[in-house]
């Protein structure tokens, strides 16, 4: 089973409609722009928010490790943690949240089920995310076999970064898939994620020869790929496909990952990529070149 | 003649000289004062459609400050004087309208084709002494408050200090009222636990049928003659009554009809002034024909039942003005399903070649404007203090269903979308309403409105207020030719007096429980002894003990309800207002009276989502989870949770801000989609609608429960000590049927899902208010996004929602820098208003309202 580090309801940028997303903790990619960094590891996290703590200090007194101490910094993890939740639960503000925890198909359903009238109205559904959920394929199938019995519509938000095996098994059970598509340089896209590209690019291409419905979702970063060459390629990419993209989403860039990396106590961008918002002209410019091959492209979710 | 109305009058004539137009008096005084609401327009890109007239129209609705006009008080002072006692209360009222209908003075402005003012020019308010008279004082403080001023000028205050202050004194409804009214009433009245809306104003939230446009004040006349002559002496107890009740009504139609009259005859002299002209510039000759075309329509209407669009409109005007200025109803006056009733007349226009779209719009556009022109009539006493607003609740319907319950959109649904999105004025109120058969392209077009951020539209569900109406025993018909005015409010339009009687702190209820029956605030004893809940061991016992206060207030309140009702039927007959609504004629009744064919009462409840959340912490924490006492609790509350002498956290404060957080975010709250909190929301809007629901009032009809704050949950909150699921002292209370602030924390989805769960039908209306971001609602896609969000919620059993779109950061520098955002208007509760012209309490409960952003 995985652990869920966030079930949002009324996701209007996940897929069609209005939806629940599901998001499943774990990711193969370490991507330097992660807005979810809370999601890439498969054990649940400790997250702390300076903001909301009172300086009470339940959470010093009932570690039994005594690995939090007062600072003029607000809480401080000395590295001891054993993520036994102790301190989370004692939390009386929420500063200290645990991230990650197992739901019972049951009450994941149950979740799920909540939202049904208004997922039937707008045509929504749920949409799976990560992290990157394909690394629980298992688990992932099983909640999608689960929603299809409900009718409910299932999308998928992946990395496409798994085994073809995988990716077949996922296809055949949801309606839609949103891939992201980060660049088409291998060598950047180790860079800057940790990974190369080969196999995604591979298992787009099934996705397409399988005709499932896909969507294809770039984060567009300044200094990264937003450039005209990346973006030429990807169109070149993506019109080559046996069957198209319903719709290419520009995502635009801004640093809110580095709120959560600092709720987390890691560095955000530690290897000081230079990533930045890109112009309202350069985001145009993009649109335009993937319009004029034929794509179904747009600004945001 | 009256020697001060005769003034009145030459300085009319005086005007029409040198202006060209008649304005009543000249207020010097006045018009050297800063101009408070000279905006700039900030949406020059909305302006495209509006034509050079309707800009200046606007231009001037904009610029003109609002004034106080003594003139209504001196004529009615005057023919009080002379009058009172001799008559029949119902013929004093009628001729008194009469003599106003005769006396005021008429203005027609510049480039005006709808005409008619509530006072001598546009943007000034009348007084109804007979309600409420003003002191000295009170007139200083409109004059000279920051928010909202009512300029009126020092001559005026003497004049009204020396001729109407003496004469009311012990005369007015306020006074009968406050004379009447036990101890206990009046100290929980001053504690803050219930209003009372008929102490300053007339009972109102009156909206009108279609009927005028097919009947006109000849043929009400008629129907009165006939009703008249089979009045039955012998058998019939009240048909002396009655007679009186029908000569006044008939007194009544005379009066409107000769007010009409006057601005024919004014648009004909203006028109002579410029046919004299020996060079007459193209301007000229159309103004002529202008001028010309409103005197004909002023001879037709209000006697004739319209020919045409713009005879349909100016009916519908003089109908409203007519009504507010008989009295000063609450939500003053509604033409109801605008685009019903004067479509026909349009159609009819198209098919004959006389109408284009553009003219109906334009024509719509000044209509508009003529709403704007008339702020609310002001407070007296301590309320003149508080902000008020300017904004006078007409609410206009459009869309929704017909008399068969069919989809009603039409052409002049969305061409009035379109002159709410341009002019975005204060007033008129819109709504549109959304049943099943509503087309989603209609439902988009106000989304659209809606996106721009003005408030405007809010959203209703035929589908939810037919049910209401039905179950309060209007027929079907009755009920789908029905909607809502006002707030929120449902009615049968044409055929319902229903009256708001004042709002009740649930909140409060709950804290005076909490304090055995003593209110904290000032440690008098206001309820009754229900126990130290120290002692209570269960849950069901406090719970018990609330509904005991609950029951007691409310019927604290009812008694008194029903006084005050017969005191507007013995003193202030709305013998205008009569005529409009069936079936005061046909059954001799004044709608004060039990004429109107439905008769409800209502009492608002505010602050469900509060006292659910409290509620919902006593339960869970203290009676359940054991985690605290009753009494650790209790002693927080005391002391605001720690802040009252000391704001820096000390050790001990630290505690109670630990216990305050805990509760915070560990509690169920109602707006979450949580069965544990929402059960109890449930339960206590059952037990209110119990408690309320099916006294008889004094008109034949019932009591209702209803479900709105405006922004009474301000001043209730400010009434209120903290309270135990967190809120800190004097805050605002939850408003409407909205989750409290901050305590949803799932979204808008979860938040319908909370709210549906209240059987929506057995209230008068309920009211949800929802924040986005401008960003979520960027592109047509996210508005289909919102659109299903509504059609959710009214599959849900909703009855209306609205939508802030504006967020944070905008509210925030718009408090740093008022001057920049003159004209960001924003929802408040069931109207929008000014940012600039709200206390800063209620921008502070604005901007702490949830706003649903992108996560």
């Amino acid at each position: 089973m995985a652990l869920i580090f966030d079930i949002k309801r009324f996701a209007i940028n996940d897929g069609p409609g209005i939806r629940t997303t599901i998001f499943m903790k774990g990711c193969p990619l370490r991507c330097a722009w992660c807005h979810n960094p809370e999601g890439i590891g498969k054990r649940p996290v400790k997250m702390y928010t300076k903001k909301k703590c009172i300086g009470c200090q339940n959470c010093v007194e009932v570690c039994p490790q005594r690995n939090l101490v007062m600072t003029v910094d607000g809480i401080k993890d000395l590295g001891r943690c054993t993520i036994c939740g102790r301190c989370t639960d004692e939390c009386p503000t929420l500063a200290l949240e645990m991230a990650g925890k197992e739901w019972k198909m049951e009450d994941l359903m149950k979740e799920v089920e909540k939202e049904r009238q208004v997922m039937e109205e707008s045509g929504g559904g749920v949409t799976m995310c990560g992290g990157e959920p394909l690394m629980h394929t298992d688990y992932l199938c099983e909640v999608l076999d689960e929603l299809g019995k409900r009718n409910l519509h299932r999308t998928v938000d992946t990395t496409l970064y798994a085994s073809p095996n995988n990716v077949r098994r996922v296809v055949e059970r949801c309606e839609l898939m949103l891939v992201d598509l980060k660049m088409m340089d291998s060598e950047k896209h180790r860079r800057y994620t940790g990974v190369p590209n080969g196999q995604i690019l591979a298992n787009i291409s099934m996705v397409s020869e399988i005709e499932l419905p896909f969507w294809i979702r770039i984060p567009l970063i300044e200094g990264v790929n937003a450039d005209e060459e990346n973006i030429r390629s990807t169109a070149q990419f993506l019109t080559a496909l046996p069957m198209k993209p319903e719709m290419v989403n520009l995502l635009v860039y801004h640093d809110v990952g580095k709120g959560k990396h600092a709720r987390l106590g890691t560095a955000y961008n530690p290897e000081n990529f230079r990533m930045s918002t890109p112009s309202e002209d350069v985001q145009q410019h993009a649109v335009r070149i993937l319009q004029e091959h034929g794509l179904n492209a747009k600004i945001g979710g | 003649m009256n020697p001060e109305v005769d003034t009145i009058n030459r300085r009319v004539e005086q005007d029409t000289e040198s202006e060209g137009m008649v304005s009543g008096k000249t207020r010097p005084d006045c018009r050297k004062l800063h101009n408070k609401r000279n905006d700039a327009l900030k949406y020059p890109e909305n302006e495209g459609g509006m034509n050079d007239r309707v800009k200046r129209l606007h231009q001037q609705s904009i610029d003109t400050p609002t004034t106080l006009t003594i003139e209504r008080a001196l004529i009615e002072t005057a023919f009080y004087k002379e009058n009172y006692g001799k008559m029949p209360n119902c013929i004093l009222r009628a001729k008194n309208f009469y003599e106003i209908c005769k006396k005021k003075t008429i203005y027609i402005g510049k480039d005006e084709l709808i005409v008619g003012e509530r006072g001598p020019v546009p943007k000034a308010v009348p007084t109804f002494p007979e309600l409420t008279c003003h002191s000295v004082e009170d007139l200083h403080t409109l004059n000279t408050r920051e928010l909202q001023p009512y300029l009126i000028s020092q001559e005026d205050t003497d004049t009204y200090e020396r001729k109407v202050i003496p004469y009311w004194q012990g005369r007015t409804q306020r006074e009968r009222i406050f004379s009447h009214v036990s101890k206990e009433w009046e100290e929980a009245y001053h504690a803050g636990v219930f209003t009372e809306f008929m102490e300053q104003r007339a009972g109102g939230h009156t909206a009108m049928d279609g009927k005028m446009y097919q009947r006109g004040l000849l043929d009400c006349k008629a129907l009165i003659a006939k009703t008249s002559s089979e009045l039955d002496f012998i058998n019939d107890p009240e048909a002396t009554d009655k007679q009186q009740e029908l000569q006044a009504m008939d007194i009544s139609c005379d009066a409107a009809i000769l007010f009409a009259e006057r601005h024919a005859d004014l648009a004909e002299q203006l028109s002579e002034k410029l046919k004299v002209k020996s060079e007459k510039s193209e301007a000229d000759k159309q103004r002529i024909r202008e001028l010309d075309k409103i005197a004909d329509v002023c001879r037709w209407v209000p006697a004739h039942a319209p020919r045409d669009l713009q005879e349909a409109i100016q009916m519908y005007w003089f109908v409203h003005l007519g009504t507010v200025t008989e009295l000063n109803g609450w939500d003053c006056m509604n033409p109801g399903h605008i685009d019903q009733h004067l479509f026909p007349f349009y159609q009819k226009g198209l098919a004959d070649g006389t109408m284009t779209r553009e003219k109906a719009k334009e024509l719509i556009s000044c209509f508009w404007i003529k709403f704007n022109n008339q702020p609310a009539p002001p407070k007296v006493g301590v309320t003149a203090l508080e902000s008020g607003t300017y904004n006078d609740f007409t609410n206009i319907n459009i869309g929704g269903i017909d008399k068969n319950g069919n989809n009603a959109v039409n052409e002049l649904s969305y061409i009035i979308l379109e002159v709410q999105e341009e002019l975005h004025e204060l007033q008129p109120g819109l709504s549109i309403h959304v049943s099943k058969v509503t087309p989603d392209e209609f439902v988009m077009a106000g989304a659209k409105v809606i996106r721009q951020g003005h408030g405007y539209p809010s959203v209703f569900n035929p589908d939810t207020y037919t049910k209401e109406l039905v179950r309060q025993g209007k027929t079907q018909e009755d009920a789908n030719e029905g909607g809502c005015s006002g707030c929120i409010e449902v009615g049968a339009f044409g055929k319902e007096a229903y009256i708001l009687t004042g709002y009740l702190n649930t909140p409060k209820i709950l804290e005076i429980t909490l304090n055995n029956g003593i209110d904290p605030m000032t440690g008098k004893k206001l309820g009754l002894e229900t126990g130290d809940p120290r002692t209570f061991t269960s849950y069901e016992q406090l719970y018990d003990a609330y509904h005991q206060q609950m029951v007691y207030f409310v019927n604290m309140k009812l008694a008194v309800n029903n006084y005050i009702e017969r005191m507007f039927s013995l003193y202030a007959p709305a013998t205008f207002l009569s005529l409009f609504i069936d079936d005061c004629i046909t059954r001799g009744r004044d709608y004060y009276s039990g004429g109107a064919r439905y008769n409800t009462t209502y009492i608002q409840c505010t602050g469900l989502g509060t006292i659910t959340d409290c509620l919902s912490t006593l339960k869970k924490h203290v009676f359940e989870d054991k985690k605290f006492t009753m009494e650790e609790l209790l002693k927080a509350v005391a002391c605001n949770w720690g802040r009252e002498d000391n704001c820096q956290l000390s050790t001990a404060n630290c505690q109670l801000e630990k216990i305050r957080q805990f509760i915070l975010n560990r509690t169920p709250f109602f707006g979450n989609d949580d069965e544990y909190a929402d059960s109890i929301a449930v339960k206590v809007y059952d037990d209110l609608v119990e408690a309320i629901e099916g006294h008889p009032n004094t008109r034949g009809g019932k009591t209702q429960l209803n479900m709105l704050s405006t922004t009474c949950h301000n001043y209730f909150g400010s009434v209120c000590g903290a309270s135990v699921n967190g809120r800190l002292a004097h805050f605002a209370i939850s408003d409407g049927t909205s989750p409290a602030h901050g305590a949803d924390t799932h979204g808008p989805t979860a938040v319908i899902k909370s709210l549906g769960k209240l059987d929506q039908t057995k209230s008068g209306g309920t009211l949800l208010n929802v924040r986005f971001v401008p960003a979520l609602l960027k592109r047509d896609e996210d508005l289909r996004k919102l659109v299903s969000l509504i059609r959710a919620y009214f599959n849900m059993g909703g009855h209306h929602i609205q939508f802030n779109i504006v967020d944070t950061q905008t509210l925030l520098d718009a408090q740093q820098q008022p001057e920049e955002y003159k004209d960001l208007l924003v929802r408040v509760a069931g109207y929008s208003d000014y940012f600039n012209d709200m206390t800063e309490q209620l921008q502070n409960e604005i901007i702490a309202r949830t706003e649903n952003a992108e996560f």
